[in-house]
């Protein structure tokens, strides 16, 4: 990989998501990817911010990417979809000269927001493509099933993501194929997850999340994988409140797609936070060794 | 010159914003007026004898009317002032109504505006010469183009009117979409019943040419005069000695053909006649399926056939024919299902097309009229409709209503009934469309008589669950989300123009929308005309339309056609280009600009070349005079002087004086 990313963490990823970071940067440096951390960085605004203020929330985002800027990159990369998500916004709302003003006004600074800003995901899908991900991979993923889990906000706003079918995204699920997983048929690929309403209106996330649950269930999967830090919450650190309130119990575990990458790449699992789940996932790690040791490597 | 000018009120719709007597009073001291006027309706039967008592007692030879837009009432005052005797093009209009009174609020300044466009008017009109129109002959013949219902109904009636028809179909059959419905709203009778005599009517009128597997080419020519090439497709079968026997059908071994009548239910055999009514009651071979064309083997069709009509040899071959009008209509195309991937379209075999699905039920279509899940030939004992699937949709740019969907949703809802009783039927609508007569009662049948449920809210997603399909949505009446299991999902996809619409246009010079739907010429006034002369519409290849208003527009484009053809000779439109020749120098720009090919290139008399405008073709667009560089063609009533005249004022007034 070329020139350096800067990497924009945000800030689940230093508290609830901690193992989302710790894989991301796991296996970007196995993979020779240089992740640069935006010097200084704050929070993105998130959706308390957006629900405020249009102009104060671009302003947040704004002021990280400009400190991105400052340091000469020229790409930015950030795990977290919805950080992305506001990050794109604030790029998309300056476009017009009177809303770039505004921001102007707040950060004191010009608002030139010409970086490009991706996934994590896209970032490894783009510029390494499968084949090379697939040649670093030491340790198959055969015996797991995975139901890739993309969210709400991965493809969507279908404009400002422009990332895969917004209905049927493949990119986790031909990552896994190729790192030697099956993909299991799941229906709810993009449905969403209940999000940030699980603190004012907590049943709609156990109704939303229950669901997505069952149909991952439904699709034979052994284990479930997400790229975004909320859908991991409230699917992994909720569960209990779920099986309280569908009556169905499910131990099916929710890893980040790079931790799961993380292991065939032949991280430790102690690089990559597998035990910082509320749901165990020895299931995913005993079949795994499983297959290491019959084919003998691990 | 003495000139007359009447600013008309329309009523309040022009004098509510202008006030119609100051701009009469100004026009008075204009040059070489000798009469101005206001009138509260210029274009009613006293509006109009008063401008003839005006030309007779005051002499006039030039009047100006400031009214409405000239695409309303041009024709109309033209006529009355040639029933005064003068030349018609002796008359200008000034539009203060479109361009003024309905646009802006403030009277003063319309009024100012509207003075304005009376004076331009009158510049204009100093420099009018009266012109002549010249006429000639019409060859009575009549193309239609495209077979559906809305074609056979005008080709039968030119036909019938004992005008020699030409019809031109691109697929092996005539019929359309209305061959391939099980029955129709709002009678629910059987739809191929209905148009199968029809059908045979076509194919046995003594006036009518049916060419099928067929194409236009190129059409070139004018009104009264046009030259079409038609492209016959191979069928590799001589339809001439080919008796539709069916046995090459039977014999043949490939038996996976895509089977386009049946909308790709099912399968076909690489030769094939389409349907058991199919007119022409021919073979043709489809080359991509066909063992001897993708291996250079079997041959069992060319073995079996009583009358040798086999021809692997076969080409595509051009024919000529010459026709007076042409009549379009070419009908429209569903969107590709496979644009609704939340619907899971083109990705789960149980979510099929309203059009499929008629297939699905015809007693004639691939299931014998079964009602069977694709995936698994289970019966289905719940089917989910989805209407407004790319219509009315902004997100795909497709604002327009389909039209007809939510009528034939609600009948495929009754036949459902009809064909599995215990089958539970649910409607998903945004609202519903039923303005037909007889129609709101038949949308009733379906929720009452047939317990349709009809939900009013959108999809978000259709998904497998449990081996059937979740169709997950909104209940915007009860205010919730609802969830569906469905064995089979039937989509009311959006109705797009046909496929190559645009190609035609342009072939035939006429516009298209945003949609490919070819443009009426007045959406009001000249529903079937389009903007080319000669050439008609008929049924949905103008926006979707259901199969009574589709068989009337076929009638009223045959009607209008029989109206041009009652005459021996035409009139052409004198407003056409005119070379100078004295300043031409050759160089036959406009000849390659010119987009109706209304140039050639003709030898003067010591040698050199120049350009000739073909008045019968020329469509007075005025192209070829911004091209000339040496300002030798101009256009008949809007010469540079005309326009000159009228630039020269109006820049001239705006230096001297400016509004409020
Ligand atoms: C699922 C469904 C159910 C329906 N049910 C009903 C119903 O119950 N009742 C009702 O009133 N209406 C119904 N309709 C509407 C009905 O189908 C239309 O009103 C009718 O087909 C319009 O007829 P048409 O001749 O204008 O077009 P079409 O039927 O589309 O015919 C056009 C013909 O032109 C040919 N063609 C196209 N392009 C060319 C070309 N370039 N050159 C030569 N030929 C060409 C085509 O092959 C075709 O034969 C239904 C529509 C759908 C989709
Ligand atoms: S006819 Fe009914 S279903 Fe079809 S687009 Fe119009 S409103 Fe929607």
């Amino acid at each position: 990989m070329s020139a350096a990313l800067a990497y924009y963490p945000g800030c689940s990823q230093t508290a609830s998501a901690r193992e989302y970071d710790l894989s991301t940067r796991a296996c970007c440096q196995t993979l020779g990817v240089e992740l640069n951390d935006v010097p200084d960085w704050t929070c993105c605004g998130s959706t308390p911010a957006h629900a405020t203020d249009h102009a104060l929330a671009a302003a947040l985002a704004a002021r990280n990417l400009a400190q991105a800027m400052d340091t000469g990159a020229s790409n930015l990369a950030t795990p977290c979809p919805s950080c992305l998500l506001a990050l794109r916004t604030a790029q998309s709302r300056c476009e017009n000269e009177g809303f770039k003003g505004r921001v102007e006004v707040l950060l004191g600074r010009p608002a030139t927001l010409s970086i490009r800003t991706r996934s994590i995901l896209q970032v490894l899908m783009e510029d390494l493509g499968l084949e090379a991900l697939a040649e670093k991979a030491v340790r198959p993923l055969k015996g797991l099933r995975v139901a890739s889990y993309y969210g709400c906000l991965m493809t969507r706003p279908v404009g400002l993501m422009a990332f895969e079918d917004p209905d049927n995204p493949t990119a986790m699920d031909r990552l896994f194929l190729a790192l030697g997983a099956e993909a299991a048929p799941f229906a709810l690929k993009t449905e969403c997850c209940g999000a940030a309403l699980g603190v004012p209106r907590k049943e709609a996330v156990l109704e939303l999340s229950g669901r997505i649950l069952a149909a991952a269930e439904e699709s034979g999967a052994n284990v479930l994988a997400v790229a975004c830090p909320l859908c991991q919450m409230n699917l992994d650190l909720r569960r209990e409140q779920i099986e309280g309130y569908t009556g169905q119990r499910s131990t099916l575990p929710v890893l980040y797609f790079t931790q799961l990458l993380g292991l065939a790449l032949g991280l430790p699992e102690e690089a990559l936070g597998l035990g910082l789940h509320n749901v165990g996932t020895r299931p995913v790690l005993d079949i795994l060794r499983r297959t290491w040791a019959s084919e003998d490597v691990g | 010159m003495r000139i007359g000018v009447f600013v008309c009120h329309c009523g309040t719709n022009i004098a509510g914003t202008v006030d119609c007597a100051a701009v009469a009073a100004a026009a008075q001291q204009f040059p070489e007026v000798v009469l101005a006027v206001d009138t509260p309706y210029a274009c009613s039967e006293p509006g109009q004898r008063a401008i003839i008592e005006a030309i007779e007692q005051k002499g006039l030879n030039g009047v100006v009317v400031a009214s409405c837009t000239p695409r309303m009432h041009e024709a109309t005052f033209r006529r009355t002032v040639e029933r005064a005797g003068l030349n018609r093009y002796m008359f200008e209009m000034a539009n203060i109504r479109e361009h003024v009174s309905w646009v802006g609020r403030d009277k003063k300044l319309n009024t100012f505006k509207a003075t304005d466009l009376v004076r331009i008017a009158v510049e204009k009109l100093r420099y009018n010469r009266p012109l002549t129109a010249k006429s000639f002959a019409v060859n009575k013949r009549v193309l239609v183009i495209g077979a559906g219902v809305a074609g056979i109904q005008a080709a039968l009636d030119c036909a019938d009117g004992g005008l020699e028809t030409i019809v031109v179909e691109r697929t092996s059959t005539v019929g359309g979409k209305m061959a391939k419905l099980d029955k129709t709203f709002p009678t629910v009778d059987c739809s191929v019943c209905v148009l199968g005599p029809k059908m045979v009517d076509l194919a046995q009128h003594r006036k009518i040419k049916l060419y099928a597997m067929s194409e236009i080419a190129d059409l070139s020519g004018y009104v009264g005069n046009f030259e079409v090439s038609i492209r016959r497709k191979a069928t590799y079968v001589d339809w001439n000695k080919c008796t539709g026997c069916g046995l090459c059908a039977d014999k043949c071994p490939s038996r996976k053909a895509p089977d386009h009548f049946n909308e790709l239910v099912g399968r076909t055999t690489a030769i094939s006649i389409p349907f058991p009514q199919a007119i022409p009651k021919k073979a043709s071979i489809d080359a991509s399926s066909c063992l001897h064309f993708l291996k250079d083997r079997c041959g069992v069709c060319a073995k079996v056939c009583p009358v040798e009509a086999i021809d692997f040899e076969q080409q595509d071959e051009v024919v000529k024919e010459s026709v007076g009008a042409v009549v379009v209509a070419t009908g429209f195309d569903l969107l590709d299902i496979r644009r609704f991937g939340q619907y899971g379209g083109g990705r789960f075999p149980d979510v099929v097309t309203s059009l499929q699905y008629e297939r699905m039920l015809s007693a004639s279509g691939p299931t014998g009229g079964h009602l069977k899940c694709p995936s698994d030939g289970r019966e289905p004992k719940s089917v989910v409709f989805i209407s407004c699937v790319g219509s009315r949709d902004r997100s795909m740019d497709r604002a327009i209503c389909s039209g007809f969907c939510c009528m034939y949703t609600a009948k495929q809802a009754i036949l459902t009934k009809s064909h599995v009783p215990d089958c539970e039927t649910h409607v998903f609508y945004m609202d519903i469309r039923a303005p037909g007569k007889g129609y709101d009662e038949f949308i009733r049948r379906a929720q009452e008589e047939y317990r349709t449920n009809y939900v009013r809210g959108r999809v978000s997603s259709v998904y497998p669950k449990n081996g059937r399909l979740a169709v997950r949505g909104a209940d915007t009446l009860l205010g919730t989300q609802t969830e569906v299991m469905a064995d089979l999902v039937v989509l009311a996809v959006g109705a797009g123009a046909a496929e190559g619409s645009r190609d035609l246009a342009e072939k035939l010079r006429i516009s298209y929308d945003a949609y490919g739907f070819f443009m009426e010429s007045h959406p009001k006034l000249k529903p079937v005309e389009t903007n080319t002369a000669g050439v008609f519409l008929a049924g949905a290849c103008q926006g979707p339309k259901d199969i009574p208003a589709s068989v009337a527009m076929g009638s009223a484009a045959a009607g209008k056609v029989m109206a041009l053809f009652s005459k021996e000779r035409l009139e052409s439109d004198p407003q056409v280009a005119q070379v100078n020749a004295v300043r031409c120098v050759g160089c036959l720009k406009c000849l390659r600009t010119c987009p109706f090919g209304a140039i050639q290139e003709v030898q003067a008399r010591d040698g050199s070349t120049k350009a000739q405008v073909i008045e019968s073709v020329c469509q007075g667009c005025g192209v070829c005079t911004v091209t000339c560089t040496d300002r030798a063609i101009e256009l008949q009533h809007f010469t540079d002087n005309q326009l000159l005249a009228e630039v020269n004022y109006l820049c001239r007034s705006w230096m001297e004086k400016s509004p409020a």
